[in-house]
């Protein structure tokens, strides 16, 4: 079974991921086959089973509300890609 | 006296502390061996010789891992090294802290020396998924090392590294360490703290020793292991000493044969080098029983979509913005990230990234994520029933040597069965080592076999003890790679 419903341009989209015209054809092509693979996972009944969302669940992990010492403002900005008056600067939002 | 980078770690810190060398004399052994066959392995991406230099001049060798070099995976972050995950993305990132398991090898006297290749973002089993080079297998330079930690495998393998940290979602310290006749293990997940681990896949990530015997991995699992408050999946565990079981026989262990880890295409050269150390392990007195894991050819479609749903959350980080590459003249926001987002990943990375998002998307969440899931209960479901039954299973860790450099780089669903025999081991949570088992003659080159044992969760002081146990029978462990 072929999942004809993966169109790799409108995902990569979603993913904010530009692609190039080869790279959505190949894709789209090596996903389909991964997708067609991972279709055998349909031939279990798991309609009673739990799902596992890690392999040592551990709940709720509190700790006392106080600040701890973190990374100062020049380690914070040392990689960030452009930077003003101690500030990251982003890329214009509102027009 | 054998050269000073044949030593392991527990022999060279003998030889410190009888003052034959000093961690200084180590070192620039270490470097000038790195110098001599790095250039035809390409398993470091840098180095920084005159830092590490001075910390070995005054390391104290009293300390657990006093005046050790250790090579770092470069998806964990040292201090003012750089850290790029083998990505263009990261490149010229400098990491602003030390990830724990640095900062606990430091305080055991360890020191971090070099960056070592990988898949990006530790994505591939053959290290060809880098940006910046390609990593050889030290038995045989035209094939890979296995992956992802391609580069920690095959240092340790090579002799231009004493021990390294690798980081294992699906296999990728056990693969690598298989492909390169070494020892790496796998640590139960909770083992380690994985804070200033690059995120690939939180609930798969686990980092884990590489080194040339099942003692040293223990000696470095003594120093990594335990709670951290930085990573809240870290258990926390009575202090337990990993060695305390080395040194023992295999009487009277139970060990199972998975039946379904023998499966149709797996190279039969390599089935054959298992079976044999299967037969060795019976000779030295363990029993041996058949078991079932019903559910093993699920594990890689599970695994491929847990983990690309994972990681493209875990991905989503990398915006441009606070650090990371960056697109020039961006239109607006939208091209802001769509182009540096373009431009910084790889192939194999957008791909499992578009994977990931297609399976967590409104529609097929069902279809796929949930629906793993609950097969992912399955898959440990069988290893817990296995479990009652044996102390450990033992089995391949990959169904091939190392292949070919370019053999199977554009098609990626072969790639992926590559890691069969490693995967479910991630998806259940239990600890898992590969120790070598023998060779192959492949091409005219002697390949080195991965023999895998698997332990019950937070069961590694007994793995270890039946892994040391048949390498120290085997012999295997001590034969490196000719014409190095």
């Amino acid at each position: 079974m072929s999942s004809p419903n993966l169109d790799v341009r409108d995902v990569a989209r979603l993913a904010r991921i530009e692609l190039t015209e080869e790279e959505a054809t190949t894709f789209q092509s090596q996903l389909g086959r991964v997708l067609e693979y991972v279709e055998q996972l349909k031939t279990l009944d798991v309609s009673n089973v739990e799902p596992t969302a890690h392999a040592n669940p551990v709940f709720n992990v509190l700790r006392e509300d106080v600040s701890h010492p973190g990374l100062t403002r020049e380690a914070a900005l040392a990689n960030a890609p452009h930077s003003a008056n101690n500030l990251v600067v982003v890329t214009k939002v509102i027009e | 006296m054998s050269e000073l980078t044949d030593l392991s770690i527990s022999e060279l810190q003998a030889g410190f502390r009888r003052g034959d060398f000093t961690p200084a004399d180590a070192l620039r052994a270490l470097e000038s061996r790195i110098a001599a066959v790095d250039p035809s392995i390409d398993a470091y991406l840098s180095r920084d010789f005159e830092t590490a230099l001075a910390a070995a001049e005054k390391s104290d060798i009293n300390l657990p891992l006093g005046g050790v070099p250790i090579g770092i995976k470069d998806a964990i972050n040292v201090l003012g090294e750089s850290c790029t995950c083998s990505s263009k993305m990261l490149a010229g990132f400098k990491s602003p802290y030390d990830a724990t398991v640095i900062a606990k090898l430091r305080t055991a006297g360890a020191i971090p020396y070099g960056r070592l290749n990988m898949d990006e973002f530790a994505m591939g089993s053959s290290t060809e998924n880098s940006a910046y080079k390609k990593t050889r297998n030290p038995w045989d330079t035209t094939r890979i090392p296995g992956g992802s930690s391609g580069g920690s495998a095959a240092s340790v393998a090579a002799r231009e590294a004493f021990a390294t940290l690798g980081s294992d979602t699906g296999g990728s310290i056990r693969q690598p360490a298989a492909l390169c006749g070494v020892v790496g293990l796998k640590p139960s997940y909770g083992r380690v703290s994985r804070y200033g681990l690059v995120a690939f896949a939180s609930s798969l990530d686990q980092i884990g020793p590489i080194a040339r015997t099942t003692r040293d991995c223990a000696s470095l699992l003594n120093v990594i292991s335990g709670k951290d408050s930085h990573d809240s999946t870290s258990l926390d565990l009575p202090a337990e000493d990993f060695t305390a079981k080395l040194g023992g026989d295999l009487k009277g262990v139970k060990l199972g044969v998975p039946k379904e880890y023998f499966v149709d295409g797996m190279n039969p050269s390599v089935r054959s080098q298992v079976e044999a150390a299967i037969q060795r392990c019976k000779e030295l007195g363990a029993e041996i029983i058949e078991v079932s894991l019903p559910h093993t050819s699920y594990a890689v479609g599970v695994y491929y979509i847990i983990a690309t749903a994972e990681a493209s959350a875990n991905l989503a980080r990398f915006d441009g913005v606070r650090y990371g590459h960056r697109a020039k003249n961006p239109r607006d926001l939208l091209d802001h990230y769509m182009r540096s987002r373009e431009e910084g990943f790889g192939s194999e990375v957008k791909r499992r990234i578009i994977l990931g998002t297609y399976v967590l998307s409104s529609g097929y969440y069902d279809a796929y994520y949930l629906r793993a899931q609950k097969v992912r209960t399955l898959i440990r479901q069988d290893f817990t029933n296995a479990f009652e039954k044996v102390d450990a299973l033992i089995c391949p860790t990959s169904p091939d040597a190392a292949f070919k450099i370019g053999e199977r780089v554009d098609d990626p669903l072969r790639m992926y069965l590559a890691d069969i025999f490693t995967i479910a081991t991630n998806l259940a949570g239990i600890c898992g080592i590969s120790v070598p088992c023998g060779f192959v003659e492949e091409g005219g080159s002697k390949l080195p076999v991965g023999l895998q044992f698997l332990g019950k969760a937070l069961d590694e002081t007994r793995l270890l003890g039946i892994a040391d146990a048949y390498e120290t029978a085997s012999g295997f462990s001590s034969q490196r790679p000719p014409n190095l």
